[in-house]
């Protein structure tokens, strides 16, 4: 039987990439749906209550894959930005700016919950705690990439410049991780430490991986959606975009 | 016509930087100035303890040299943006990453090294003693051409773009976080008695990684700039 090689290059067009943005965005909005809350179930309802921490742990449900999901979503971005600038792809140009305000939320939601999560177990809203602190400068490296798309208007070089400074900060985020770990445990000593929490039930570890494959399959259904806007706004005058209107 | 070298190209790029920031010297001079009057404005906003301004020096010295190398980075490569000299060096047969290292150098010696040797007298200032201001100005002296390697990389992307200035330095400074930890760690480490040898390291680590990477991310945004 001779294998029907799969083209991947068949959808680096705006006009292929809208349809099928469009055929799996259902999917993955439903799934995701359906996984955050039968995470939010098992973590909410099902998993035992901390015998430190009572109740207000329980939003280690939402903190923890939120913060996993704005590391992972630059990533994919900065992967995106450097598919799009090797190939010269538009389609990875566009996933990358996609990307980008999701990627923004997630790593706001991860400060938002952590704060309401600091002040009952630390006692403060906020810590100068390098997972902290580097979330933060996380945020601060999403405003950055956005703002400078933003602020190019010629669209081609917007996309461009804003896939390198999101490729440099990839490769500063460990470096500004490390730096803050350190700078933190010589200022603070000791700490109250996340990585010295009594070790997790396995309902607790299961809800957390369910409600982070939700967030996963809600980027990915956000993402497309606004691809799909980008799409339409960039190509409006394109025969194509006239006759998806008429229809 | 003999065709210049890469080492030549790079060496009389810098001889005409350096030339040029001579010839305007009141730009430099507004360097210096910025730096000085941001340190100065600290005791004035904290009050002039003794004790709390010696804890407080590293951080402020190195934040006042962080913020008046982004005042000085606009300049790098605006002016030749925009009388075209950097669309010849586009064009120039050396490559692009050679002679915008030697642009980040020469920005280096004009704006770097003033603030470097002008530090120790800001560190008498704030009452430090002998040894810590010797570590200061060693870890400005290390750290200093990171944040001009980097910093070049803001610059050039946002190189003619509305509100340039503002844009870069919001780009730049969350990069710069680890050579401020690391540099302003250093007195604080050598003064309760750990050294100050780890963090001088680690900005020579930080220096030696920007050298070969920031030239190259720079010119390549440059190319995005003026294509």
């Amino acid at each position: 039987m001779k294998m029907e090689r799969i083209n991947w290059f068949q959808w680096s067009s705006p006009q292929a990439l809208y349809p099928l943005a469009g055929k799996l965005i259902p999917w993955f909005a439903w799934w995701s749906a359906v996984c955050i809350t039968a995470g939010l179930y098992m973590g909410l309802l099902v998993a035992p209550t901390d015998f430190q921490q009572g109740d207000s742990y329980r939003i280690i449900f939402v903190h923890v894959p939120a913060a996993w999901m704005s590391m992972f979503l630059y990533v994919v971005m900065a992967g995106w930005a450097a598919v799009g600038l090797g190939l010269k792809a538009r389609p990875s140009f566009m996933m990358a700016q996609a990307i980008a305000p999701t990627g923004a939320l997630f790593t706001f939601l991860a400060l938002f919950t952590g704060a309401f999560w600091g002040k009952p177990t630390w006692g403060a809203w906020w810590v100068w705690d390098a997972r902290l602190t580097s979330e933060l400068i996380l945020l601060f490296q999403y405003a950055g990439v956005m703002l400078l798309h933003a602020s190019i208007d010629d669209l081609r070089r917007a996309d461009r410049a804003s896939a390198v400074l999101a490729l440099v900060g990839v490769v500063n985020v460990p470096i500004i991780y490390f730096s803050v770990r350190w700078w933190n445990t010589l200022h603070q000593g000791a700490s109250i430490s996340m990585t010295a929490a009594p070790k997790m039930a396995a309902t607790m570890l299961a809800a957390m991986g369910i409600m982070a494959l939700g967030f996963w399959l809600y980027s990915a259904a956000v993402t497309l959606m606004r691809v799909r806007s980008i799409i339409l706004e960039r190509e409006r005058h394109a025969s194509w975009v006239q006759m998806e209107r008429v229809s | 016509m003999m065709q210049m070298g890469m080492t030549g190209a790079v060496l009389s790029l810098v001889r005409r930087d350096l030339l040029l920031a001579w010839r305007r010297r009141a730009d430099v001079a507004t360097t210096l100035f910025f730096f000085v009057i941001v340190a100065s404005l600290f005791p004035l906003g904290v009050g002039p303890e003794p004790a709390v301004l010696r804890t407080i020096a590293p951080g402020v010295l190195w934040i006042a040299a962080l913020l008046s190398c982004l005042l000085s980075l606009g300049r790098l490569f605006a002016v030749d943006y925009q009388d075209g000299t950097l669309e010849h060096m586009l064009l120039a047969p050396q490559p692009l990453t050679a002679l915008v290292f030697g642009k980040i150098a020469a920005h280096w010696l004009v704006a770097g090294l003033p603030v470097v040797a002008l530090s120790p007298l800001i560190g008498l200032q704030f009452g430090l003693s002998g040894d810590a201001i010797v570590i200061l100005s060693l870890s400005l002296l290390l750290g200093t051409p990171t944040l001009s390697l980097v910093g070049s990389i803001g610059a050039a992307l946002t190189l003619g773009v509305r509100g340039s200035n503002l844009l870069s330095a919001l780009l730049v400074l969350p990069l710069f976080v680890p050579v401020l930890i690391f540099g302003a760690g250093a007195v604080a480490s050598s003064e309760s008695g750990m050294g100050a040898e780890g963090h001088l390291s680690l900005l020579g680590a930080c220096v030696v990684l920007a050298i070969p990477f920031a030239p190259w991310a720079t010119a390549a945004a440059l190319r995005i700039a003026v294509e």
